[in-house]
């Protein structure tokens, strides 16, 4: 019965037959993939021989569409890198335009952005704990839970700037506009629901027996590898190194702020969805921390007044990389004239990550893999740019 | 009404056709209703409502899912073997209809009353497999087969314990019949357990079947032959239509068989608590709400734990089950020779069960990390 032709002949076992490896074919349509990402695996039975990771089903060909737009317009495209949380992507690439031009930015627009990228923040992870709790197997239970504070996040985002996941509020020299009225009240009832949301899965999840036995100790990264792999963000924190640009290379105004760096002790399965929970926390923090300040300066300028109506920027090179959801997220432009950047490139934390993914999935068991790939927190759109 | 005699004087085969139908009809309703129960009940743990168009408060939901699934293309992989493809869903949902036939729902009530009913129904449970290899091969899928050799894998693990368990019940009817032999026949077993259900005499056996039932129900944490976010549905992937829903047919019967099973071995089936003589009526509100509460458990369970590993599945059937399902066996075996009081099997097979809660709490907590979340609950705890 050869049903399936392109397999070879991997080896003579002891007692003389031969065994062949299986490849077993996941994605880009699976509920495992969390989008369009492919993967061969390669199994003696239940190992998990090899793995071939294919990308590039979500390629909109992000930098050269930015090429071709005013600096204003190309926005929206950034937003949809990170699509789990736009609003960091806008951060990163306003910075890199700003740096570009020379624009300053307001303080308030300052706190109101650093506010809405760590709200993003928290968003992004509670879809990773939801998503990574159905990766493990507990039937959609983690990933409505999940789903109720992201909702609850977005419904806030709506109201800022029209858009839930793609909210183009960030401008180069600020924000859009300020904040609607009654932000305060809003975003500190949010960051209670928030709370209750981390307790939540610290009960559904962690105080479970079987996640963590299926998650601890599982592809144990020292911080070696993990630089030598290019893993940033919760994945390299995990291991125990401690290196976030929020406080290694401060922007913005995060040297104002108070906040950890949760770190990890293994660099496991575990360790990675741990320091994302202690993260969300500590978001909990800044935000807290940031909704003070602006009540210290309400009525403020959000957006630059002196900028033009096009944004021309006669030359210019610049990498600015900001700590994104997932890692290091970073953009490098390059401007010679006119109102378009001539060129813009996205270093991409989920895509640096997950060039690690077979060297952790090696030797490890199938349904080991599919939890691999959930803890590494890829988004597709961000991969695939 | 004595129900134990042929209906209306009928020949016995035709009292036997009739009975099968009216066993198939119930159960398909039931399985009908138990598919909506399930959703509505998951919606709830999951802070959702459910369905809700179909109907007030979406209660014609199960019927609208059969007619649609009924209307479905019937649609057979050009990779498949053509008859051991179409011919799976039948293996697999025969055996467990025949485990229907044996399970007295009240006093004699059941399509036929065996001596060896708890031997007919694992001798018939165990062909259910062969119908999930039948699918898993027969598809031409690799998932399908991965999902069949995992479901093989972990029926051959977790039958043996199963087993082992209800020979410890068995074993002590032995005592109760008065002239020490033990009875097979699932309607004196239930009968037997007028005063005081099984479970109180043997609490670890009733861990371990509910563990094993668990397992051989594929229902989470041991879903591992359907693991949807791994083999997306296992070896049921390629089917579609009535097929599919022959499968799923499956599942929620044999969920209601092992759930009224187990209500009669270890809950006291009909006779528990109101006694041998109570109306039939009461006799089969009380069998249904038992098998009921062991179906809410289960899916309890499937919405609040994630899922196990193969290899820890099988660890745990072959390290632990195992091992103290058979002790629980000699133990018992000691006691009912030496004739000491039951109130001595109660009370070993307690400190087993209670043995058994500590195992799996001390393995998780020795490896649980709690606390790191509250290390970064406030500012400056760990100072950088």
């Amino acid at each position: 019965m050869s049903i399936w032709p392109e397999e070879r002949v991997h080896a003579l076992a002891d007692d003389g037959f031969e065994t062949v490896d299986m490849t077993i074919n996941v994605g880009p349509q699976h509920p495992a993939t969390h989008g369009v990402f492919r993967m061969v695996l390669t199994v003696d039975g239940e190992k998990v021989v090899d793995c071939e990771p294919y990308i590039g089903y979500l390629h909109r060909g992000l930098e050269k569409l930015t090429e071709n737009h005013d600096y204003r317009q190309a926005m929206g495209w950034w937003d949809r890198t990170d699509y789990l949380a736009g609003m960091a992507c806008e951060m990163a690439y306003c910075m890199a335009v700003e740096k570009l031009g020379n624009i300053s930015v307001p303080l308030r627009a300052e706190y109101i952005r650093v506010m809405m990228v760590e709200l993003s923040r928290i968003l992004s992870h509670f879809m990773f704990f939801g998503a990574f709790g159905a990766d493990v197997g507990s039937f959609g239970t983690s990933f409505i839970y999940g789903w109720r504070e992201r909702e609850r996040i977005y419904d806030f985002f709506e109201e800022v700037a029209g858009d839930r996941m793609f909210p183009t509020y960030f401008r180069p020299g600020g924000v859009q506009m300020d904040l609607p009225e009654n932000y305060q009240d809003r975003v500190r009832w949010l960051l209670g629901s928030i709370r209750q949301g981390l307790e939540d899965f610290d009960g559904l999840l962690v105080g479970n027996e079987i996640f963590v036995e299926r998650c601890r100790g599982l592809s144990p990264v020292t911080p070696e590898q993990a630089i030598a792999w290019g893993l940033t963000g919760p994945c390299l924190r995990a291991t125990g190194y401690k290196f976030d640009l929020r406080k290694d290379e401060p922007y913005s105004v995060y040297p104002n702020l108070k906040f950890d760096i949760p770190t990890g002790a293994n660099g496991d399965v575990f360790d990675r969805f741990m320091v994302r929970m202690a993260e969300a926390w500590q978001s909990t923090l800044i935000v807290e921390q940031c909704l003070d300040a602006l009540s210290q300066m309400e009525g403020e300028l959000v957006l630059n007044p002196d900028l033009p109506k096009t944004l021309r920027i006669d030359s210019g090179e610049c990498y600015v990389r900001t700590e994104g959801t997932k890692g290091e997220y970073g953009v490098y432009a390059l401007a010679k004239g006119g109102n378009k950047p001539y060129r813009m490139k996205l270093r991409s934390p989920s895509f640096c990550n997950l060039s690690a993914l077979r060297e952790m999935v090696i030797g490890t068991y199938v349904a080991d893999a599919i939890i691999i790939l959930g803890s590494l927190d890829i988004v597709l759109g961000e991969v695939d740019k | 009404m004595l129900f134990a005699d042929p209906l209306f004087g009928l020949p016995s085969w035709i009292d036997a056709i009739i009975r099968i139908v009216i066993v198939v009809l119930v159960m398909t309703v039931f399985v009908i209703y138990s598919t909506y129960g399930e959703r509505k009940l998951v919606a709830r743990f999951q802070q959702r409502l459910g369905p809700m168009r179909t109907g007030p408060w979406g209660l014609w939901q199960g019927f609208a899912d059969a007619i649609k699934l009924v209307g479905k293309e019937d649609i057979r992989p050009k990779n498949a073997d053509r008859w051991v493809f179409e011919l799976a869903p039948y293996a697999t949902f025969i055996p467990v209809l025949l485990t229907l036939m044996v399970l007295p729902f009240a006093e004699n009530w059941g399509v036929r009353n065996l001596a060896l009913g708890v031997f007919f129904v694992f001798a018939v449970l165990g062909l259910n497999i062969v119908g999930i290899l039948m699918a898993g091969l027969g598809s031409g899928n690799k998932y399908a087969l991965l999902g069949a050799v995992r479901a093989a894998a972990q029926m051959i693990s977790y039958e043996i314990p199963l087993v082992v368990s209800l020979l410890c019940v068995v074993m002590i009817t032995g005592a109760d019949t008065g002239n020490g032999v033990g009875t097979l026949n699932l309607n004196t077993i239930a009968a037997l357990q007028e005063d005081r259900p099984y479970i109180v005499l043997q609490p670890l056996a009733f861990l371990i079947f509910f563990t094993a039932m668990l397992s051989e129900l594929h229902r989470a944490p041991f879903d591992i032959p359907v693991a949807e976010s791994e083999i997306v549905g296992g070896y049921f992937v390629e089917y579609s239509g009535i097929r599919w829903s022959m499968f799923q047919l499956t599942e929620y019967a044999s969920m209601w068989g092992f759930a009224v099973f187990g209500s009669v071995v270890f809950l006291g089936g009909w006779a528990w608590p109101f006694g041998v003589d109570s109306h039939w009526a009461l006799q089969l509100a009380t069998t249904f709400t038992k098998a009921l509460a062991i179906v809410v458990v289960i899916i309890w369970i499937r919405t609040t734990v994630p899922r196990l590993r193969i290899d820890q599945l099988m660890n745990f059937s072959w390290k632990v089950l195992l091992e103290l399902s058979f002790l629980q066996l000699i133990v018992n075996g000691i006691i009912l020779y030496y004739d000491w009081p039951q109130e001595l099997l109660a009370l070993t097979s307690a400190v087993g069960a209670g043995f058994l809660i500590f195992l799996i709490i001390r393995h998780a907590s020795a490896r649980s990390t709690k606390g790191l979340l509250g290390t970064y609950r406030t500012l400056g705890a760990s100072s950088s």
